[in-house]
């Protein structure tokens, strides 16, 4: 099998596995916040309601279609469109297992093993508020226009706090920014949240603050700006925006764990390595990677249905005079320790 | 004076090191959502499932049979004197030869209509029923989608004779023979 065979499958399995996750999420949302508040959530279609994300989707699509005439048209499809890609675009970078091996010759398990891994990864996810700044803007509207502003200086604000914790991180392996040698190096359970717990809760608020999730949800905030940014948005473009998030959700969830909880890796995976075959281990890391990953989701709901939204003014208290500076602190002491004691 | 023990003095001092952080907060509040996930769901999946009504539940009224399948009506108008809401209507008729097996007395009603939407399920018209023949009982009437529907006949308020209505548990709650 040749190389590029190989990345093209693993390219459309990712894509798949993503779009697939990010429509059970949003099945996945609505039982954990009926189970959280002692509700059953949808159980109509099918067993269990399994088959709602299919109905959800169907409703979407046929939905009417409405762009409104003062709007800027090109932008306002561009919006959700950027806002899709860039979520899809960052799953590139992560390393989903332990490599594969056909006919004597090893795959690694990574789209693209590029040494700059998580600056890509950061800088992606920085594009993709253009989509919301895009959607909000065009869309001729105050409360889109207050949801995109408020969405972007959200980004930029936790987005530094969130690099300053990445940093933290690189300290401990030589600098190196590709996520898969920062995976390899939590071997077993040599995680890096024992080592940076302060970098690792940093991280998971950013990524909180990023995806635009409660408690950092201001930008939709449906109880003072009707729907935030995606307020004139309908039928499917809605959908995409809705979507979108979910996928962002995922790959973050994807990064938090590969950055701070091992990724693929599990106490036992060497020992698996020498009796398993290799194609068997990949499978089992991955599996092993993707229930971090399924808890992150999960994790992601459960503060959802736990905490309320913040007031304006504490959102840029928390990212500018307690984040910043705590992950600025975070990183001379690592550096400090690191310089004075060796590893 | 203290009604409950569960009331809290609320004092505006300047918040704890500890309480600033507010992860402890955070994290209590998330062991308490994570308890609700396995507790008892309030929710009954309807159609399949029905919650249990109390003995004393008023719903749809049935017009009962004695113990022969006659009819035990025998439109003496009480109950529509007694209905605060004026949902009973009903015509008399006389029994005729041969309908002995059908009505218990010599008169028997003809037309017995119930409006249910006019109806209050208040339960006086069963009160004032002095043959055992009307009941509310503990089932639901269902939706319609015109008001002409609701205007219920004999066709279904009288039970079947071979499907009777339960309401053993109404006859007990304040009905003494």
């Amino acid at each position: 099998m040749s190389v590029l065979l190989f990345k093209v499958i693993l390219i459309v399995l990712i894509f798949l596995i993503s779009l697939g996750l990010a429509a059970y999420a949003t099945y996945g949302e609505r039982k954990v916040a009926a189970f959280l508040q002692d509700r059953i959530g949808p159980d109509r279609a099918g067993p269990f309601g399994l088959l709602q994300p299919i109905a959800d989707g169907v409703k979407m699509f046929l939905k009417e279609e409405i762009i409104p005439t003062v709007s800027d048209k090109f932008l306002f499809i561009l919006g959700p469109s950027l806002f899709m890609v860039t979520a899809l675009m960052t799953s590139a970078v992560i390393p989903w297992g332990t490599p594969m091996e056909f006919g004597g010759v090893s795959y690694p398990l990574q789209v693209a093993d590029i040494n700059i891994g998580i600056l890509y990864v950061l800088g992606v996810v920085s594009l993709g508020i253009y989509g919301i700044m895009l959607g909000g803007w065009s869309s001729n509207n105050k409360y889109a226009l207050l949801g995109a502003i408020r969405a972007s200086s959200q980004m930029i604000s936790y987005e530094l706090a969130m690099g300053m914790s990445v940093i933290a991180v690189l300290l401990m392996t030589d600098g190196s920014l590709s996520l898969n040698v920062i995976v390899e190096g939590q071997k077993g359970l040599n995680w890096n949240v024992f080592y940076q717990p302060v970098a690792a809760l940093i991280f998971i608020i950013t990524a909180f603050a990023e995806c635009n999730r409660t408690p950092f949800d201001l930008p939709e905030s449906e109880s003072e700006l009707i729907g935030g940014y995606h307020t004139e948005y309908s039928s499917m473009k809605l959908g995409l925006y809705l979507f979108a998030e979910y996928v962002n959700m995922f790959i973050s969830s994807a990064v938090i764990s590969s950055l701070f909880f091992g990724g693929y890796n599990f106490p036992g995976l060497e020992y698996l390595q020498t009796v398993l075959p290799t194609n068997l281990v990949s499978l089992i890391s991955f599996g092993v990677f993707f229930g971090k990953i399924l808890f992150f989701i999960f994790f992601f709901m459960w503060v959802r249905w736990t905490i309320p939204r913040f007031r304006y003014d504490q959102l840029m208290r928390l990212g500018w005079q307690v984040l910043m500076p705590l992950a600025i602190i975070n990183v001379l002491i690592t550096g400090a320790v690191i310089t004075f004691f060796g590893n | 004076m203290q009604l409950t023990n569960r009331s809290k003095v609320v004092v505006k001092k300047e918040m704890s090191f500890v309480e600033k952080l507010y992860l402890p907060a955070i994290f209590s509040g998330l062991a308490i959502t994570i308890k609700h996930l396995f507790r008892k769901k309030a929710t009954l999946r309807y159609p399949e499932v029905t919650r249990e009504f109390a003995p004393v539940y008023r719903g749809m009224h049935v017009l009962k049979r004695d113990e022969q399948g006659r009819e035990n009506c025998t439109a003496c108008g009480l109950c529509a004197v007694a209905c605060p809401a004026e949902a009973i209507t009903m015509d008399a008729a006389e029994r005729n030869k041969g309908e002995e097996n059908l009505y218990r007395e010599e008169k028997y009603a003809a037309k017995y209509e119930i409006n249910m939407l006019r109806c209050i399920y208040c339960g006086l018209c069963e009160e004032a029923c002095p043959k055992d023949a009307i009941y509310l009982t503990d089932r639901i009437v269902h939706s319609e989608y015109t008001r002409g529907k609701f205007v219920f006949g004999k066709d279904v308020l009288v039970e079947k004779v071979d499907e009777r209505i339960d309401i053993s548990k109404r006859k007990k709650s304040y009905k003494i023979d």
